[in-house]
């Protein structure tokens, strides 16, 4: 496609583009700001300090995800999949690779499911705390962020046994994992949970009932319940606001029923219940680990299917069997029924969904992520007017956007 | 027959084009020229009250008419079904009506959609470039848009009134 | 005569330089402060002859890297002014301590050396005069950088100083009112006394109230957490500095930590006896070992007082959030005044009634 000079002039329409009115400061907020976490912009009309207009701009991040997928196979997705929440790759792993389960129509191995749970909970963990730490920096107390930083390295320590990496783990197959869980590191994993507990009390103890830190969060940024449903709130944020949806509980998936865990919930849907509900599911995360560590089943990490799994190497070179199927998985990938598919799981920010449209060809026909921070970042603009930047700023990182999600 | 697709059809008798059910996905296909009308029966309690718009995005069959699809995945809180909405869109006419008013959520998801496919959405309050800078010419997601096809982005948009 | 002098010169000379020198120990304490507080080593690096001592010598190179970097003025800011802004703000902290004792008067060979820059009799009002002043160095940085953050955090700074200028000096009438004097020596002084017969008069012990609305006001116009709103990174970048970089950068930043060494000095000069060590008048001490031993105890009791308040700023500044900007003002104007004002009556009052 060949695109000239004069046919961009004519296509720039710039008189349609909002402006900030000439009575107020205007002030670019980002992308280059220390708040803004990856590279969001926003454009506000500052009256004094208050927030008068704010225009959100996004897309300085967009990395061509959906269009790239168009061209790979499905296992070639996967470390895209990564890319996406970086803050928590595990999770976009299980997301894509169950959306094309679904797509296949295949179950994975009860073992593959509880190791996924474990990744997702873990991955979750790690997430909230990437998502609390910087918000607390932001409102200048800058030791939680140490101490949930060492609860996620916790996590990553954990992570990186299981995955062979700290954060693009594109651990998943089509089919089940890549690797079984490593000797050892069950134990390893209990004595991990236990000693993250302490962390975060400390962290609670400096902030739960901190005048300072209640005044500066309570109120700020209150979203309501019908609000919060019509911007399409998901995840943590929708729960704060007191709503009680979350996909493990209403579209159980991989054994999520079986598990003990409670949806905490927020009163206000303001800041300070969003922090709220992060802190509180970090520990019912942490239940969940436990019980998966309890219950953890014997079995097959993959499915035994030489259509989708790739074949053990020793078989690839001694039988012309596997040496096929390994090609034909390599080249052509596994080759799905025509047809589409929406399936969500529930990330550490909200339903995480992929739609896949396939034509029956090894490539995906078409990917859509329906990032769950798209929809939560819609509501900025709106929640921060009439605010104060420092209000802002705390509302931002309350709700956790990722970019790298957020632009694909 | 699920509910959901009886209560449409009696609705909207002649515009429910498609009916399909993939994989436990309900899938219903309906004239584009109703998309908002059905928007608001499913979003009113007797259409089973879809109040979470949580997904719309565009596809695009290229080489089939009509080209375009506009998928919308709605979700009901209260009785937790699901269902996807489908409008086929020409190329010739890429035009459908807007759902911004019935869901605040489906404003940018729209925007996303007019940016990488091209397809414009009458009504919407602000309908520009979302992902892709305001210089790009072309929509990216079109089949018939290259894969390297970047482009580069020249002068800066000015964002105050002078 | 000629000796006199000379001894004038070497205060003059040697208190700024304490002063300057306290910078390196206050950023190394905070450094490794705020390790210890967040369960981390801090810097411990930057070995000599193979000892790493601890980190010591960091600052050190902190310093010489700022000196190294490039200095850069930013094409649309007002030159003059931007020049002279750092300057203002290091002159006011160099020159503040010039009033606060260190020691008591060191009789020797038939001299009376007051170990103090200047023993001046107004040293209070000096004090708060240069404190206002340096307002002036922060405002015009911001203004004239000519960026919008920088004059945010300008203004931030100017109006948070001014108003907490207003609780801060109404917060030391009380003190002035028990001790009936300007001067921070004989206020010092003072404080050796005993209170029934026990109790060091320490200017915490009578004037409890303005000791907290002093060390909160103190905290205010230094600019450190929970008030440093004036370089909010993650609000407004970095503030009135955001434009400065280099040695100019360095000087904002030593203005800073010598700031919170004068606001120490005070505190302890007001609050904490200054050079008082509790229970040893000076006389019992020249008698015991001596005047120049005397002289060196008491600065050291001065110094270890002064180095416990260098610690708790940094302890609070690991500890609590930030404050935002309508809070801030909120409390220094609807709690900390009132509180200031009810401080005098009631010292008023019992100052009438024991007569």
């Amino acid at each position: 496609m060949e695109v000239t000079t004069e046919k961009r002039s004519q296509d720039v329409e710039k008189s349609a583009y909002p402006r900030i009115s000439s009575d107020l400061t205007p002030v670019n907020f980002g992308p280059s700001h220390p708040t803004m976490h990856g590279a969001l912009r926003v454009m506000l009309g500052l009256d004094g300090e208050t927030i008068v207009e704010a225009i959100p701009e996004i897309g300085y991040l967009h990395r061509c995800f959906e269009k790239m997928s168009e061209h790979r196979t499905y296992h070639q997705v996967i470390p895209f999949s990564d890319r996406l929440n970086y803050a928590s790759p595990g999770m976009n792993n299980v997301g894509y690779a169950m959306a094309v389960e679904k797509l296949l129509g295949i179950e994975i191995p009860k073992r593959a499911q509880y190791i996924r749970v474990l990744l997702c909970e873990l991955s979750r963990i790690s997430d909230h705390c990437l998502c609390l730490g910087p918000q607390l920096v932001d409102l200048g107390a800058l030791t939680v962020y140490w101490y949930l930083f060492q609860v996620r390295e916790k996590m990553y320590d954990l992570i990186e046994p299981l995955c062979g990496a700290r954060m693009m783990t594109s651990y998943t197959r089509i089919g089940g994992v890549a690797e079984d869980i490593p000797d050892g590191w069950i134990d390893r994993a209990r004595e991990m949970i236990k000693t993250s507990k302490p962390l975060l009390e400390d962290v609670q103890g400096l902030l739960n009932k901190n005048r300072i830190f209640i005044d500066r969060t309570r109120w700020i940024g209150a979203i309501s319940p019908e609000d919060a449903i019509s911007y399409g709130f998901t995840g943590p944020c929708l729960r704060a606001a007191g709503v009680p949806y979350d996909v493990r509980k209403a579209y159980p998936y991989y054994d999520y029923d079986r598990f003990e865990f409670d949806i905490p919930l927020g009163d206000n849907g303001d800041t300070f219940d969003r922090y709220m509900v992060r802190m509180k599911e970090m520990y019912q995360s942490i239940r969940i680990v436990e019980q998966v560590l309890e219950n953890l089943p014997d079995g097959p990490i993959m499915i035994d299917d030489p259509k989708l799994t790739l074949p053990p190497k020793e078989n690839v070179y001694n039988e012309i069997e596997g040496l096929i199927h390994h090609f034909k998985i390599i080249i052509d990938g596994i080759r799905p029924p025509a047809g589409e598919v929406y399936s969500y799981t529930e990330a550490a920010n909200g339903e995480l969904g992929f739609y896949i449209v396939s034509d029956g060809s090894g490539q995906p026909y078409r990917i859509k992520v329906r990032p769950p921070c798209y929809a939560v970042y819609q509501a900025y603009g709106e929640l921060i007017k009439g605010h104060l930047i420092a209000d802002a700023v705390a509302i931002l990182s309350s709700m956790n956007i990722v970019a790298g999600e957020l632009d694909r | 027959m699920s509910d959901i697709e009886q209560s449409l059809r009696e609705k909207f008798a002649e515009d429910v084009m498609a009916v399909s059910d993939f994989r436990g996905d309900l899938a219903i296909t309906v004239r584009r020229e109703r998309i908002a009308d059905v928007g608001a029966f499913l979003l009113s309690p007797e259409g089973g009250a879809f109040a979470m718009m949580l997904d719309i995005c565009g596809v695009d069959y290229l080489g089939r008419e009509p080209r375009f699809e506009v998928v919308y995945h709605l979700m009901s809180l209260e009785t937790k079904e699901r269902v996807r909405i489908k409008a086929q869109v020409s190329e010739g006419d890429p035009t459908v009506p807007t759902v911004t008013h019935l869901w605040k959520a489906a404003n940018w998801f729209e925007r996303e959609v007019y940016d990488l496919f091209g397809i414009t959405f009458s009504g919407h309050p602000d309908l520009r470039r979302i992902l892709t800078h305001d210089e790009f010419v072309g929509h990216a997601l079109r089949k018939d848009y290259p894969l390297d096809g970047r482009q580069e982005l020249s002068r800066p948009t000015p964002f105050a009134e002078e | 005569m000629v000796l006199e002098y000379i001894i004038m010169i070497v205060k003059a000379l040697v208190a700024p330089i304490a002063v300057v020198c306290c910078v390196p120990i206050e950023v190394w304490l905070e450094r490794r402060g705020s390790g210890f507080i967040q369960d981390r080593p801090g810097p411990n690096r930057i070995p000599i002859f193979g000892r790493r001592n601890a980190g010591l010598i960091q600052p050190v190179a902190d310093v010489v890297k700022l000196f190294l970097k490039e200095d850069i003025i930013p094409a649309n800011v007002n030159r003059t002014l931007f020049l002279l802004a750092p300057f203002l703000v290091v002159f006011v902290a160099f020159t503040t301590f010039a009033v606060i004792p260190y020691g008591d008067v060191l009789e020797i060979g038939g001299m009376t050396i007051p170990l103090q820059v200047a023993d001046v009799n107004f040293g209070l009002l000096y004090i708060f005069a240069l404190a206002s002043f340096s307002v002036y160095g922060v405002l015009l940085a911001g203004w004239s950088s000519n960026n919008k953050y920088s004059l945010m955090g300008g203004l931030r700074c100017s109006a948070q100083m001014i108003s907490y200028e207003i609780a801060m000096g109404l917060s030391v009438i009380g003190i002035l009112m028990v001790f009936e004097t300007l001067r921070l020596n004989e206020i010092a002084r003072a404080q050796g006394n005993l209170l029934f017969g026990f109790l060091p008069a320490w200017g915490v012990v009578l004037q409890p109230l303005g000791f907290i609305l002093f060390l909160v006001a103190a905290f205010a116009e230094t600019n450190r957490t929970p008030f440093d709103l004036p370089e909010a990174d993650s609000e407004i970048v970095a503030g009135y500095h955001l434009e400065y970089s280099s040695i100019k950068f360095a000087m904002f930043f030593m203005a800073e930590y010598m700031a919170m060494v004068v606001a120490s000095g005070v505190i302890v000069t007001l609050f904490f006896g200054g050079w008082q060590i509790p229970w040893l008048p000076t006389a019992t001490l020249v008698a015991a070992v001596g005047p120049i031993v005397t002289a060196l105890l008491q600065i050291a009791a001065f110094a270890a007082k002064l180095f416990f308040f260098l610690w708790f700023f940094v302890w609070v500044r690991w500890t609590v959030p930030r404050f935002r900007y309508d809070q801030l003002m909120g409390l220094g104007w609807k709690v900390m005044l009132p509180l200031a004002l009810l401080n005098i009556f009631v010292t008023g009052i019992i100052l009438l009634l024991i007569g």
